[in-house]
């Protein structure tokens, strides 16, 4: 996989949480027109993978209601975008409990592993997770 | 409690404190020795559990961090000069040095290629989209 989507309420504040926060970097970040941003982030040790951070505004992908109801959406925290493996979960969670990233589980041992869930700045969730023990 | 679940939790505070001391103050002249007594270790004990934890040793994360921010300012088209001194370097020479260790190429050579891609982002940012998204949101 190349690129990957995720919706969020607004793309200074989520350059700011995936960059400064997470420690993601930006791969492309170029203004397509009045209020219009192509904004994609890396992972750091996943180069390849770009993510877009989509603005939900009205145009051809939304209609007025649409955006509307997706940004509602989005603040209650319905979505869930996926999993970032670490090295040191515990070392990552004191890192960016610090930085002000609200977790919404704190890191626990599950059957597969130890895992814990934080959410981004407009309210989607991401499980961080350690394989093994 | 997550406390109860951590196998050595005072000890994880106190080596991400350090390693976010380090994050924050990597322009610097950072002292070690330092930094492993504000952590209540000694040294080889701070620097073993350090290395165990992020993979590398305090100064050569304390490298990898001025290297990371030296390619920001560098984005942002400051001077290779300017550059090596903001991060914390001592010299042009061992900050040229270490950053084409680290990245390949010399800062300068970095600078040029992001200026040259910075350029065509501008003129042609498409080449940078795929097509689906642009024809989604109108831009092509």
């Amino acid at each position: 996989m190349s690129h990957v989507s995720i919706y969020v309420l607004d793309q200074d504040s989520a350059y700011d949480f995936y960059v400064n926060k997470l420690g993601f970097k930006v791969h492309t970040d170029a203004v397509m027109g009045p209020g219009a941003r192509w904004l994609t982030v890396t992972p750091p040790e996943q180069p390849g993978l770009e993510i877009t951070l989509m603005a939900i505004s009205e145009g051809m992908m939304f209609t007025k209601e649409t955006a509307a109801t997706m940004r509602d959406l989005v603040k209650k925290g319905t979505f869930g975008f996926g999993v970032f493996e670490c090295k040191d979960i515990y070392a990552t969670y004191e890192e960016l409990k610090a930085k002000g990233v609200q977790f919404v589980k704190e890191p626990k041992k599950e059957f597969y592993g130890i895992e814990a869930l934080f959410k981004d700045d407009s309210g989607n969730w991401f499980s961080l997770g350690q394989k093994g023990d | 409690m997550v406390a109860a679940e951590y196998p050595k939790f005072y000890l994880y505070k106190r080596i991400v404190q350090a390693k976010l001391y380090i994050d924050e103050n990597f322009a610097l002249d950072i002292d070690l020795d330092n930094i492993s007594s504000e952590a209540s270790f000694s040294k080889f004990h701070f620097i073993r559990l350090f290395k165990k934890i992020y993979g590398r040793s305090p100064h050569q994360h304390l490298t990898v961090v001025r290297i990371e921010q030296a390619m920001r300012l560098l984005r942002m088209n400051t001077s290779v000069t300017e550059t090596c001194f903001a991060v914390g370097f001592q010299s042009i020479s061992s900050f040229t040095t270490l950053f084409k260790r680290h990245t390949g190429v010399p800062p300068s050579v970095f600078l040029q290629r992001h200026q040259q891609m910075m350029l065509t982002v501008v003129k042609k940012p498409l080449l940078f989209i795929p097509g689906c998204f642009a024809s989604m949101n109108g831009w092509k």
